[in-house]
């Protein structure tokens, strides 16, 4: 093994019992507008987990120079710097995608995973341990993005990154397509059944 | 009957803790108490047991729903011989209704039945009868030419995302019958609205509209009054018939089961909206064209405001908050109707969204009431 224990436990950790979705309820709102197809919820993985590995090290690398009253303004700075780079790069290289995920690049910003990475774990620890916890919360994001993404797909448009998967003849005897999986509410729900699953297969996560 | 009895006196221990078929024991008490009034008492604490049990509420309102029912199944075969031009007697139109609505009915119960069974088992809850109704009107509240599997589906979503979730019946914040035809409505639109949709059999090529979806596209209705109240025109299962829905009203207001203040307060709203959109909208708003009594006894109106927005689960519990919950459903059903360009129809949307408010209006009488004694109380000790 290349990790010792506790490092992979920062690593994994994020993708079962410390799941910023599931666990920790944040990043809800992207996982709501980017999930309806599965291309632009693994671009939305991929690019959250980027920013929260990249800015995870370079604060924790900074973290001694900061002065602890300015601490947000500099975490923004570096945050959205590196938004601007990854929304500028999907332009460039996969623009239909950048399109489709419009506005909700640039509120990566936003969102609550990277800040709440940043201030409870970066500015406490060094860069090795930060860049571990924050490419294991990202995927851990990702993977929830892609769970939901999946059966809003496939149930609301019949198919999976944009190939049909449904077999016409199933059309044919009346099967359709579910129109409100496409719609945010749908999201919410499903988000909400994965909770669910999560919580009675790990019941001391259970609330009182 | 006695041998029914003794059958289940004898089968009943196997059923008990310890016994064989003990995982099995809430479907036997569900049978058990279906058939027979249980002989249990209250043992602990003070408590009142009604006559009027959930079982006896449950059967009322049953009985309430036949004469809209049996009237829809009629329609259905009326409408089916209206378009195809066939000339048949009453019966065999009676009985072609009969053969598309019974497949929805059983479907609507065999679906809910067995998750509410399932859901009992793992909880180790009892069954009890709160779907018997909420089965009855999810096929009632759904075009005739719904697929089943459809009506199999929003039924499955109603009863576990609506109901199981929240602790099962009684602890539900929606209608499950709505919840159901809201699900429909969003999954399928093309199913549930448009010219094609309310008539079974419709040979190709023919359109029939209902007359909100008349007024909808800015003609004129075309039925007249008369035949509007008695409910031969197209439209969902049960909802077409006034006579018929104000039948069952009047069953559920003798008995009791059924909140006069919610169905006076909702035809109010409802009324007095009509008349203001009738006179405030332009003269080239199609709606300005639609009277109030068009209104009432188009669409879900009537259907809703009394069996859908009375039920005591959802609805608000309290006396002003009655008045208040009732008035807003029937003011938002016509808003949506005539004002908002997406929908038809607005009852459904109207009463899900005051069932989300009902407890906040509850809420604030209790509190109001709370301030209000709390300031007697100190005038009273000051003097």
């Amino acid at each position: 093994m290349i990790l010792s224990s506790h490092d992979r436990r920062l690593l994994l950790g994020p993708l079962n019992k410390n799941n910023a979705i599931l666990v920790q309820i944040l990043g809800i709102c992207s996982a709501l507008a980017v999930t309806a197809k599965m291309e632009p919820a693994l671009v939305m993985g991929i690019s959250v987990t980027a920013v929260t590995a990249l800015s995870s090290v370079i604060l924790s690398l900074l973290r001694d120079a900061i002065p602890t009253r300015v601490r947000i303004i500099v975490q923004l700075v570096v945050v959205s710097a590196l938004v601007i780079i990854i929304d500028q790069l999907l332009k460039a290289f996969a623009y239909d995608v950048s399109k489709q995920l419009s506005v909700f690049v640039g509120l990566i910003i936003t969102n609550c995973i990277i800040m709440g990475r940043i201030e409870a774990f970066a500015l406490a620890n060094k860069p090795w341990p930060s860049l571990l916890d924050g490419i294991g919360n990202g995927l851990g994001y990702a993977f929830i993005l892609l769970i939901v993404a999946f059966f809003r797909e496939l149930l609301g448009s019949g198919t999976l990154f944009g190939l049909p998967v449904i077999p016409g003849a199933c059309y044919r005897w009346g099967y359709a397509n579910n129109g409100l999986m496409i719609l945010p509410p749908m999201a919410l729900i499903l988000v909400g059944i994965v909770i669910w699953i999560h919580r009675a297969r790990n019941k001391d996560l259970i609330e009182p | 009957m006695k041998s029914l009895r003794a059958f289940l006196d004898k089968h009943k221990p196997a059923f008990e803790k310890g016994g064989k078929y003990h995982l099995f024991r809430s479907v036997f008490t569900g049978l058990d108490s279906f058939l027979y009034v249980p002989a249990r008492t209250t043992r602990s604490g003070c408590a009142i047991r009604d006559a009027i049990d959930l079982k006896r509420t449950m059967s009322v309102v049953v009985l309430a729903l036949l004469p809209a029912l049996l009237f829809g199944i009629y329609n259905v075969g009326y409408q089916h011989a209206r378009v195809t031009g066939e000339d048949v007697a009453f019966v065999q139109q009676f009985l072609y209704g009969l053969w598309r609505v019974l497949p929805m009915i059983i479907v609507s119960y065999v679906v809910g039945l067995s998750i509410e069974f399932a859901a009992a088992q793992l909880r180790g809850h009892e069954i009890n009868e709160g779907f018997l109704v909420s089965g009855l009107l999810i096929p009632m509240v759904m075009p005739v030419t719904a697929p089943l599997w459809m009506i199999a589906l929003s039924t499955a979503f109603a009863v576990i995302i609506g109901k199981e979730i929240f602790g099962g019946t009684g602890m539900n914040i929606w209608n499950p019958a709505l919840l159901a035809r809201a699900f429909f409505f969003f999954s399928y639109p093309s199913r549930v609205s448009g010219d094609t949709v309310w008539v079974a059999g419709l040979p190709d090529g023919l359109s029939c509209a209902t007359p909100l979806a008349e007024a909808y596209q800015g003609t004129p209705i075309t039925p007249g009054l008369e035949t509007m109240f008695w409910g031969l025109i197209p439209g969902s299962i049960g909802e077409t018939s006034t006579f018929c829905i104000l039948l069952g009203a009047t069953l559920l207001l003798i008995t009791g089961i059924g909140s006069w203040k919610i169905m006076l307060s909702t035809v109010i709203g409802g009324a007095g909206m009509a008349l203001l959109l009738q006179h405030a909208l332009p003269a080239d708003n199609p709606y300005s064209h639609v009277t109030v009594l068009q209104h009432l006894l188009a669409g879900g109106f009537a259907f809703g405001a009394v069996f859908m927005a009375t039920d005591p689960v959802t609805a608000a519990q309290t006396g002003p908050g009655k008045w208040i919950y009732g008035l807003l459903i029937g003011i938002i059903a016509i808003v949506i109707r005539a004002l908002n360009p997406g929908y038809p129809e607005g009852m459904m949307l109207a009463i899900l969204l005051m069932n989300t408010f009902a407890p906040l209006i509850d809420w604030c009488v209790v509190q109001r009431n709370v301030t209000r004694r709390i300031k007697r109380g100190r005038v009273a000790t000051r003097a």
